[in-house]
């Protein structure tokens, strides 16, 4: 599979743990989509760092092409389930009651 | 130094944050338990798609800018680090945004 196909499935997946799996259902939350919003900022400018410098290079048969600060439009697709599905596992356990 | 690049960028993002835990007592790090178990499958999942994106190719790293220490399978150590840098921080904004704005997230 490319990059492409990975970051939708894992777009799809992130949702699903979020809805049906732990049902969080932090989509509906204003506090999730603030701190994403602030997560997003940094992350293209981290994600520029990382890419303006060349630390990581794409093979152009993996990925679409658009990129946004010079990272991979992809890239924000990984970046959105990797940062959802913790938010939902986060919260998933403070409701199972780990408070420590 | 340059192959401290890729690390130097996972230690600002922790430093950054680090306010976060302190100003706003997010009560991220001192909830350890809660916050080792919540980037657990995060990393699992994330290092085995890397894992699969190194062997395909979908993406190189630059050897001169790491710290060359590889794991199995050809993940850079500065890779799995980034897997445990960005849900903390993640979780930290989550957390401060609340400690912020007080607006319930269903964990109450």
């Amino acid at each position: 599979m490319t990059y492409t196909q990975l970051a939708v499935l894992g777009v799809l997946a992130a949702v699903l743990v979020d809805t049906v799996l732990l049902r969080t259902w932090l989509l509906r939350r204003r506090t999730y989509w603030t701190a994403y919003a602030i997560v997003l900022f940094f992350q293209l400018v981290t994600n520029g760092i990382f890419t303006g410098l060349d630390i990581v290079r794409y093979d152009p048969d993996a990925i679409l092409g658009p990129r946004i600060a010079f990272a991979p439009v992809e890239d924000l697709l990984f970046g959105w389930a990797m940062i959802t599905t913790t938010l939902s596992t986060w919260t998933w356990l403070g409701r199972r009651g780990l408070r420590t | 130094m340059r192959h401290l690049t890729y690390l130097a960028v996972l230690a600002g993002c922790l430093l950054g944050t680090l306010p976060l835990e302190i100003g706003l007592r997010t009560r991220v790090y001192a909830r350890w338990r809660r916050w080792l178990l919540a980037l657990a499958p995060t990393v699992v999942v994330f290092v085995i798609w890397d894992l699969y994106a190194i062997a395909r190719g979908h993406w190189t790293y630059d050897r001169a800018q790491l710290t060359g220490i590889l794991l199995p399978g050809g993940l850079p150590l500065d890779e799995l680090l980034f897997f445990v840098v960005t849900p903390t921080c993640a979780i930290l904004a989550f957390e401060a945004v609340r400690a912020v704005r007080g607006w319930e997230v269903g964990d109450e």
